[in-house]
């Protein structure tokens, strides 16, 4: 299948399953108090997260239709899958080089752009505008700190609670492999598996992933330890209630906010990283980290080529601060017990 | 003691020999010794060469099992290499890496230990401050102040601090090292306040949370009671109980003071460990990768015990079992 069909079926997948999400939450009153309670104290933060997720979104459906441009443009990029976002600006929307926000002519030699006064956020080296590549690159964000969490999750409370839930010799061997995971420092971690596996996107969600499900994983474990010795899960036992049943019951729901709340700070570390793993020329292609990694030379020049910079870092910034923001607030919403921080 | 010390040890060995395996399999099996040789001698290099390449790097050991000698396998060879720190040599230029590790060692620590210690005196007062002032207007700004300074990406501190201190106010030079004293702190004071920025935010939030939660104990309702002054309690009191955590965290962090900061180091140019990972990186240097992770997981695993069996010296109420 062609890359631009599975991510069709990936968005696809993504709003079925918000959907039903929202259907859930909204049957559920504790879920539902509790999000009415988030949107009264951060509502801003929360917009910007939709914001952003709306974006990445819309960049990520993407369809061909019948060559666009002059003929004499780029063959190839006239027959490439085009999303929302790249038709949200005119097919040939680029110059030749450095172009200042809103200017008539070239940073440097001055000469006439093709597109006078119509580049926002100016143009990058290759004349590429810069608004356009930094809301492509809310994509990136969203697929790194969001499908990275999605696997990642899901798997940290299955051998969590498997750990903590039926101890003894599960218990031992997931103790071997989360304490051997946790005692290679973390970037370290990251390079090794990324060089092993070699550079690309999905490699790079997996070494995310690798790393980032220890933290989790043992806190849920310690959780459903106690969970276990609880009074009504001794009951549904002696009542002859089945163990997979008991945990998916009992034991998950009572870790629920536990979830959300790892979800929302795992999600800005994952960005993060990302920018950190570009700057060492092995991030992902179109990202925030890369913009802001091609931007370092810029600065040296004279006079400096700042808006590449400041795009992309801006955005990073902001979607990064609204997600931490949003997950304090999350914390506080849904666990009335200060819970313990994790530098 | 000593009977905890020794399990201990046991565990610590058994998670070393658990990073080396998961070694063996990111380097030897998923990424093998032929991806490693195509890239060394390029793509349309001859067979013969590759094969010369891999034999000249002792990668032509069969994997797991040799029947002629069972100890004569890449596994052994890995495990027998690593732990007797004979690192052998780059798999980019063939210099010795044992003797790299040398020579970036003493960079890393003029780095990381100022940033360490500084780092501590910094930010432990703060957030003793921020927690002092719980619940009013100082600590509600103190933690907008450090959630923002969290979400500022690394990078951005870096490239602000190189644009704005070091070319338009031209008060520190942009990047470099020198390891006379004289022009040593020149060269140390960017990188160290850079670093100092970045962590600030991450540490206060941490140490507040530790203290505020020391706050609601009833030794302090007690201290209260007796009629002991708000700023007494926290000095007296907070702060000491706080330490235990908070030094529990730290002590953690000290064996990467050896693998140092690799972003600081090879964005100021400071040819530390760091550098080195940045360029083994680049040069598709498997074997001093491998080095890296190895030292950096025994370092810590070192620390991890060193902690556990300080902690139960300095907190009476944790018994040895």
């Amino acid at each position: 299948m062609e890359a631009h069909v599975v991510s069709n079926l990936i968005v696809a997948a993504l709003v079925f399953g918000a959907a039903g999400l929202a259907v859930a939450i909204r049957r559920n009153r504790l879920w539902s108090e509790a999000l009415r309670e988030l949107a009264r104290r951060r509502p801003i933060a929360l917009a910007v997260v939709a914001l952003f997720v709306v974006v990445a979104l819309l960049e990520s459906v993407r369809w061909r239709s019948e060559p666009e441009g002059p003929e004499a443009g780029d063959t190839v990029s006239r027959f490439e899958a085009r999303s929302v976002v790249d038709r949200m600006f005119p097919h040939d929307f680029r110059e030749k080089s450095y172009s200042a926000p809103l200017a008539e002519v070239e940073f440097y030699g001055g000469a006439p752009l093709a597109h006078p006064r119509s580049h926002l956020l100016g143009t990058d080296i290759l004349g590429r505008d810069v608004l356009h590549q930094t809301l492509k690159g809310a994509r990136v964000a969203l697929l790194v700190g969001g499908l990275t969490s999605l696997i990642v999750i899901p798997l940290a409370l299955f051998f969590g609670v498997t750990a903590g839930y039926f101890g003894r010799r599960i218990d031992d061997a997931f103790f071997l492999v989360s304490s051997t995971l946790m005692a290679i420092p973390g970037l370290l971690l990251l390079i090794a598996i990324i060089m092993a596996l070699g550079r690309g996107p999905v490699q790079v969600c997996v070494a995310l992933g690798i790393t980032s499900w220890v933290g989790f994983a043992r806190v849920a474990r310690g959780e459903s330890l106690k969970i276990r010795e609880l009074d009504y899960v001794q009951a549904a036992r002696a009542l002859g209630v089945s163990e997979p049943r008991i945990i998916v019951r009992h034991v998950i729901p009572n870790l629920m906010h536990l979830v959300i709340i790892t979800f929302v700070l795992l999600f800005s570390g994952l960005v993060l990283s990302e920018a950190t793993l570009s700057w060492l020329g092995i991030g992902i292609d179109g990202s925030w980290g890369q913009m802001i990694d091609q931007a370092r030379d810029e600065l040296s020049r004279d006079p400096i080529v700042w808006w590449n910079l400041v795009a992309a870092s801006s955005a990073l910034f902001s979607l990064v601060l609204a997600v931490n923001l949003v997950g304090d607030a999350a914390r506080d919403v849904l666990d009335p017990r200060t819970m313990k921080e994790h530098r | 003691m000593l009977a905890y010390l020794v399990r201990r040890l046991a565990g610590g060995a058994v998670t070393i020999v658990g990073v080396l395996l998961f070694l063996f399999v990111l380097f030897f099996l998923v990424a093998t010794p032929e991806d490693v040789a195509r890239k060394a001698v390029g793509e349309k290099a001859p067979p013969e060469v590759l094969e010369q390449w891999i034999a000249a790097h002792g990668y032509d050991k069969p994997r797991f099992w040799n029947p002629d000698d069972p100890a004569d396998t890449m596994l052994a060879e890995h495990f027998r290499r690593m732990l007797t720190f004979d690192f052998g040599s780059s798999d980019a230029d063939d210099v010795p890496i044992s003797k790299r590790l040398r020579e970036g060692a003493g960079p890393s620590l003029a780095l990381s230990v100022p940033l360490f210690v500084l780092g501590l005196l910094i930010g432990i007062p703060l957030a003793l401050l921020v927690a002092f002032f719980r619940e009013t207007y100082i600590d509600r700004v103190g933690l907008v102040i450090s959630v923002l300074l969290m979400s500022v990406s690394a990078l951005l501190y870096i490239i602000g601090g190189q644009y704005v201190l070091g070319k338009l106010l031209r008060w520190f030079p942009i990047s470099g090292f020198d390891p006379s004293p004289e022009v040593l702190p020149r060269f140390l004071a960017l990188p160290l306040l850079v670093g100092l920025v970045a962590g600030l935010g991450g540490g206060i939030r941490f140490d507040r949370t530790v203290f505020v939660e020391e706050t609601s104990k009833d030794y302090v309702r007690t201290a209260r009671a007796k009629g002991a002054g708000e700023a007494r309690i926290m000095l007296r009191h907070v702060l000491r109980n706080g330490l235990i955590p908070i030094l529990t965290n730290v002590v953690l962090q000290i064996p990467f003071l050896f693998t140092g900061s690799i972003l600081l180091e090879s964005f100021f140019g400071i040819p530390g460990l760091g550098s080195i990972t940045v360029d083994a990186i680049q040069a598709n240097d498997f074997a001093t990768l491998r080095t890296m992770v190895f030292i950096g997981s025994l370092l810590f695993v070192l620390g991890q015990i060193l902690t556990d069996v300080s902690y139960t010296l300095a907190d009476p109420r944790v018994r040895l079992e």
